[in-house]
């Protein structure tokens, strides 16, 4: 048993696919380093949230569908995202709630989902990263992380293995960024006032780089970070834990600072 | 009230340029959350207190009609009268008889969000009996005629010095000159004003946090004590109660009492809780001649079939408003009508329509903190989404964010057309803004760039690279 490689397969996230490569690579990495084999079926693209959260249920359903087609065969799926996981996890049971074989096949599905950081440290049993990275990072908690899949410790207790990095805590790291899929589109002056908070308090913890396990916050909270002038780096939280920060500048910065 | 909650977005315009409510905003969303951990930290069984009281408010609704008329026959019983409406006007029209049967003048209010509902004020000033508000907040967005901008702390919207200027000019009867800083000098103002108000009124209106069916009571949370007065002074006192609030038994009503001042104001018990059961009986010191009951359905029936029936276990507690990031941007007028926050989000669609309210349960970016801080577990988030559903079903959302849906639908069902297409949008988004890293400005994108920059793609999607990395293989 302990011989056999475990399966994953990886949920690569539509936005990782899109924005940021160097994210899927670095879950690739840590998977691998825990002792997985990683594949990446080919039949994913989304995990439906966009159509689930606008109301369109029978979309929502198709895409789900895909998905659970695509991951039949592995032993788990692992997702670089609380997001994507939750909506895996807790939300394709729910869709299916009545269809009593698609819901088996999505319980199924649920049962073997985690977000990466969490089954690295949670499931592995990964209780240190060989990555360095010289700087003070503050870490915010994305809402369906935390607060769908308990995700809190575990990033902390991994990034505390990170050679040169110190953490800071800010204010309130579980209060939301404002990014919320097409909500930060759909009323912006909203999102603007919570993304305006959030890199407030952010810049207030006096650290140089900002980490979070999901890259729609990520992508919210840097181009603020941005447009306000703020020099912190944002990054994706496997990027440091897999030692990878050199391979990518941070979000939202030229390619010349890498 | 008018609702204006289809003009949420203009609403929140003016709420984010309001120098004044953004300051207490931000005092509100400092203030609750932390005083409700505080309480919750120091009760162990708190979690399993929440089931509890989650699965109370199951079993009555369950069983909803075996409790109220269970509470109606101990009402009577213990000399109190029991009215039943449907729908708002036969609430109001049931209100205004008592009062008419008494010749009434006046009536004294404690706290009602049933009467806001049902907006009993206008009716009973319309039809020649003056209501007078006698919760501190409510007195203070009454003399300003606004609504209550949150469901426990009406006036949470002002600052103290703007509630000084609307006593002073209010209250013209008083020397000018006399000191308004400090909360205690408003208070006490208004209590000099109110008591005899109190003393005058013909008939108190008071709203229940719960019924009881075994003892036909109800019961009242103060922090002031305006209740007790203002149902104990008339002549006859009136509660107005929407149908959701009945409990089995006083056991069951102090599980619930348990959860509600923790997670409201973080209190572990309210100052002032009054359970009233029938009229002044003949060895009582003190208590009012008549005691009525309006129970008012005013819709709730028709949740309790459905996809809201979770809604019915609301016990109006606000932790779900105190802790939403989106009221705590905007405040509560923003909402539109009565209830605000994620509990209104769920709620005044079923009251004034969706096509009306539509914004509400849009207007969420699902963060989940209502749910996690609710004492009745209501999954708020969910029941919005079925709001969604509902309007995504009757196309009432807009069109072109229909339209890009079912674009991104199409190519989300076709993966080898999804590749190509994220592969070509990453090499073209990437080689455009590569140079600095992100964009100011886009097309099609303002709703994005207008407030924050778009980081720029790294230039290939990952499909991509992972495809040649295995080839090399």
């Amino acid at each position: 048993m302990l011989d056999q490689p475990i399966r994953v397969g990886l949920f690569v996230t539509c936005l990782v696919d899109l924005f940021r490569p160097s994210v899927g690579f670095a879950a690739v990495k840590l998977l691998e380093a825990a002792g997985c084999t990683v594949s990446v079926p080919l039949a994913q693209t989304c995990c439906g949230q966009p159509a689930y959260n606008s109301g369109d249920k029978s979309a929502a359903k198709a895409v789900a569908r895909q998905v659970i087609a695509a991951f039949q065969e592995r032993d788990y799926v692992v997702t670089p995202s609380g997001s994507c996981g939750g909506m895996i996890k807790l939300h394709y049971p729910e869709l299916f709630a009545d269809e009593p074989e698609m819901r088996r096949q999505a319980q199924l599905l649920a049962d073997k989902t985690y977000e990466l950081v969490s089954f690295l440290a949670d499931v592995r049993e990964v209780e240190r990263v060989a990555a360095r990275y010289d700087g003070v990072a503050t870490y915010h908690d994305s809402c369906s992380g935390l607060r769908e899949l308990g995700i809190k410790e575990a990033p902390r207790r991994l990034l505390a293995s990170v050679a040169g990095l110190t953490l800071k805590e800010m204010a309130r790291p579980e209060m939301c960024c404002g990014f919320g899929g097409a909500f930060c589109v759909k009323y912006p002056e909203i999102s603007d006032k919570m993304v305006t908070d959030k890199t407030a308090d952010i810049a207030t913890t006096g650290a140089d780089t900002l980490l979070a396990g999901d890259l729609g916050c990520l992508l919210n909270m840097a181009g603020k970070l941005a447009r306000r002038g703020l020099p912190i780096r944002a990054r994706h939280v496997a990027e440091v834990l897999a030692d990878m920060t050199e391979s990518a500048p941070p979000i939202g910065a030229p390619a010349a600072e890498a | 009230m008018r609702a204006t909650s289809r003009a949420f977005k203009e609403n929140v315009r003016h709420a984010l340029a309001d120098d004044n409510l953004q300051a207490a905003m931000a005092m509100l969303r400092e203030g609750f959350p932390g005083r409700r951990a505080n309480a919750v930290a120091r009760l162990p069984e708190f979690e399993a207190l929440r089931n509890e009281g989650a699965a109370i408010k199951d079993h009555v609704l369950e069983n909803l009609d075996f409790y109220l008329e269970r509470f109606e026959h101990n009402a009577v019983a213990a000399g109190g009268h029991v009215h039943w409406c449907r729908t708002s006007d036969e609430a109001c029209a049931a209100v205004l008889a008592i009062c008419r049967a008494l010749g009434a003048k006046t009536a004294t209010k404690g706290k009602s969000m049933i009467g806001e509902e049902i907006a009993i004020n206008d009716y009973l000033e319309a039809n020649g009996v003056t209501p007078i508000e006698t919760d501190l907040g409510e007195y203070i967005v009454q003399i300003r005629h606004e609504p209550p901008s949150h469901i426990i702390a009406p006036a949470i919207h002002l600052l103290k010095e703007q509630v000084a200027d609307s006593f002073r000019a209010t209250h013209t009867h008083l020397d000018p000159a006399r000191p308004l800083d400090e909360a205690r000098q408003m208070c006490d103002e208004a209590r000099q004003i109110l008591r005899q108000k109190f003393l005058a009124a013909d008939v108190g209106i008071t709203g229940a946090n719960f019924l009881v069916a075994e003892t036909g009571s109800s019961i009242i949370v103060t922090n002031e004590g305006n209740g007790d007065l203002t149902q104990t002074l008339p002549k006859a006192h009136i509660v107005l109660a929407s149908l959701e609030k009945l409990v089995p038994t006083l056991e069951d009503a102090t599980t619930l009492l348990r959860l509600l001042a923790r997670s409201s104001t973080g209190q572990e018990f309210s100052t002032y809780t009054t359970i009233s059961t029938g009229p002044r009986r003949p060895e009582d010191d003190d208590g009012p001649a008549e005691y009525h009951v309006v129970l008012v359905d005013n819709g709730r029936s028709d949740l309790l079939g459905g996809e809201f029936r979770e809604m019915l276990r609301c016990i109006r507690c606000a932790a779900c408003i105190n802790h939403c990031p989106v009221y705590g941007a905007v405040g509560g007028h923003s909402y539109g009508w009565v209830y605000p926050g994620p509990m209104g989000a769920v709620l005044t669609p079923t009251l004034i329509g969706i096509a009306e309210a539509g914004h509400l349960p849009n207007a969420s970016t699902f963060c989940g903190r209502c749910e996690s801080v609710c004492p009745v577990k209501i999954p708020l988030p969910k029941l919005m989404r079925h709001w969604r559903e509902r309007e995504f079903a009757q196309k009432l959302n807009p069109a072109p964010a229909r339209w890009a849906l079912a674009a991104w639908a199409f190519l989300a069902l076709r993966p080898a057309l999804y590749r190509r297409a994220a592969a070509s949008a990453a090499r073209l988004l990437g080689a455009l803004g590569r140079r600095r890293g992100r964009f100011r400005t886009l097309p099609l994108a303002g709703g994005w760039t207008d407030v924050r920059d778009l980081p720029a793609p790294e230039g290939r999607s990952f499909m991509s690279l992972w495809a040649e990395r295995e080839k090399r293989r």
